[in-house]
């Protein structure tokens, strides 16, 4: 019930009355806590149908692991929480994506908005290269308007704590933000992220490039970060899958095979294909 | 069997290939000939007419330099400055949105319009983009004019610098972008503060190109901003009458019938030039100095 009330609040006058109905669904499906939800979701590029009738729910405080061959539609799939698939050329969505109720898909939702309150960090890092460190990490205010020096250094050092960077670049904040290793930007690429405190963080494969010990400071952030977040994480690696997350989903070939508890999932598949996979028989 | 004597021997391989370099070679040479040749024969021309009168005195009748009065071209030098700095002013900002849109914005109804005027628009003789401004402000203002003279430049540099434009932007990684975006940044901002910051030598770089190029124009200058053998009274005459620069003041002095004014031709030839060639050059290092990776 409180989560009902929540997102009634949350939604204000933008929502119809059509896009709060589904809220009682998320009640009964006995997922408690549910954050976001993608209904009949498919994504098509041109012709090329990339991810199709998607439907899966994104819980707070859980880590969300989305797993699979290559080309089955993660990323795809992970892209379209944030509306990232706005600025590709020929990407057309279809079905509904909801954060707290509402529909990000709604033509009166701005997806500047929404990508304030879901983060996406790629699988390469990405600093912005004219930019010090400290720059880099407030970009996300600063570049908005917020000119309040000591709250600024109050986030960047807050955001830099949070992504375990602080430490590291404490005294080198001035200098440029391509000056740190591949690891340190990865982790600086979080830290901006999490300086506009979302609400929802998706992780597009955010180790592939790391080395094992960079990796495995992500994979400790991950389980410090899920208290407050609700996270989705996309990633080959599928013990990493096993280790930082709560429900994992499942794709091949566009679909969602099967989503459920990790455990579960990695224990007792339901799906013959998932088992497959899972001990390594195809992808 | 294969008859092997069907093919070329080793030898005659060898002379081909040698035959072929040499073809390279000598268009290699005939590319670098005319620059070497104007730079030689301008210099050498010209060098015995620069002067300091040159750089501080103003031109005046004919009979001036026949008396042997000390003439020179410095008014033909701020003139050059004041027109070429008004085309840039005009052709910077509108050139630079033309080209953000292009590369940025390749979505929007106006792209492939734009693209193709714009190319279209940079392949046109520049003595029309003379007739455009001469219509569009000698015309109406009803006289001959420094403003006309920079809007007849702009027209020039603008597809130049839209093009330079879009390619510096394009070479900026499409992840940046997206970075960007990701942290709930509009795109406009996203362009603004991360894409030009990290893409500003080349922006630079191709204002200078377009700077330098349109800065050699005469043609489009012959009915807008004319010429003036004088320096106005008051320094607006620059702006709103006519006025003098290089390129055109190179043509008028070199057909008229006065040996003297010849000279001084070649001395106005040395320092176009020498403005033209240091932009370059100055454009040259810039795209070497990279700074994204």
């Amino acid at each position: 019930m409180d989560i009902m009330l929540k997102n009634k609040k949350l939604a204000g006058a933008v929502v119809s009355e059509k896009t709060n109905i589904p809220n009682k669904k998320i009640e009964e499906n006995g997922l408690p806590g549910i954050r976001m939800e993608s209904r009949d979701l498919t994504v098509k590029y041109g012709t090329v149908t990339g991810v199709k009738n998607i439907s899966l729910p994104i819980c707070n405080e859980k880590v969300t692991a989305l797993i699979g061959p290559s080309g089955c539609g993660k990323t795809t799939f992970l892209r379209s929480l944030n509306r990232m698939h706005d600025i590709t050329r020929n990407a057309t969505v279809s079905g509904e994506v909801l954060l707290d109720g509402r529909n990000i898909y709604h033509p009166k939702v701005n997806p500047v908005d929404i990508r304030r309150k879901v983060g996406i960090i790629f699988q390469k890092p990405t600093p912005f290269p004219t930019m010090s460190i400290f720059n880099n990490v407030v970009a996300g205010l600063k570049l908005v308007g917020i000119k309040n020096k000591k709250l600024l250094n109050e986030v960047c050092e807050r955001a830099l704590k949070q992504a375990a960077l602080f430490d590291e670049v404490k005294d080198r904040l001035n200098s440029p933000g391509g000056s740190l290793s591949g690891g340190q930007q990865q982790r600086l690429s979080i830290a901006r992220a999490l300086a506009i405190e979302p609400e929802v963080i998706l992780m597009d494969e955010p180790t592939s490039s790391l080395d094992p010990q960079s990796s495995s400071k992500i994979e400790d952030l991950i389980h410090e970060l899920k208290k407050n977040y609700a996270i989705v994480i996309v990633t080959h690696n599928l013990q990493q899958a096993g280790r930082v997350s709560d429900n994992t989903g499942f794709f091949y070939l566009g679909e969602l095979v099967e989503f459920g508890e990790t455990e579960k999932i990695y224990t007792n598949p339901a799906n013959k294909r998932t088992e497959e996979y899972l001990t390594g028989k195809f992808g | 069997m294969k008859n092997f004597s069907e093919h070329k021997t080793l030898w005659q391989r060898n002379l081909w290939d040698r035959f072929m370099v040499a073809l390279l070679t000598f268009s290699t040479i005939m590319v670098m000939l005319p620059l070497l040749i104007i730079i030689g024969y301008v210099v050498v021309n010209g060098i015995s007419a620069l002067n300091w009168d040159l750089f501080t005195q103003e031109l005046g009748s004919p009979a001036r330099a026949m008396q042997g009065k000390s003439t020179g071209l410095i008014h033909t030098m701020l003139g050059t400055a004041v027109v070429d700095l008004l085309a840039i002013i005009i052709a910077a900002p509108v050139g630079l949105g033309a080209g953000i849109m292009l590369s940025e914005y390749p979505d929007h109804k106006l792209n492939p319009i734009l693209r193709v005027i714009n190319d279209t628009l940079n392949g046109m003789p520049a003595i029309l983009k003379g007739l455009l401004a001469f219509a569009l402000i000698v015309k109406p203002m009803g006289t001959f004019s420094g403003l006309s003279g920079g809007f007849a430049l702009a027209f020039v540099m603008i597809p130049i610098i839209a093009r330079s434009t879009e390619s510096a932007l394009m070479s900026i990684p499409w992840s940046i972008r997206e970075a960007g975006l990701a942290i709930g940044l509009p795109r406009w901002r996203v362009v603004l503060s991360t894409v030009m910051p990290a893409a500003r030598t080349g922006l630079v770089t191709g204002f200078l190109i377009a700077f330098a190029r349109a800065a050699g124009e005469a043609a489009p200058l012959m009915f807008t901003s004319f010429g003036n053998n004088y320096l106005p009274n008051h320094w607006t005459g620059m702006i709103l009458g006519p006025v003098d620069t290089l390129p055109q003041r190179l043509y008028s002095l070199a057909i008229s019938p006065y040996k003297e004014w010849h000279e001084l031709g070649w001395a106005a030839g040395i320092v176009l030039l020498g403005f033209v060639v240091t932009l370059f050059i100055i454009a040259r290092m810039l795209t070497r100095e990279k700074n994204y990776d």
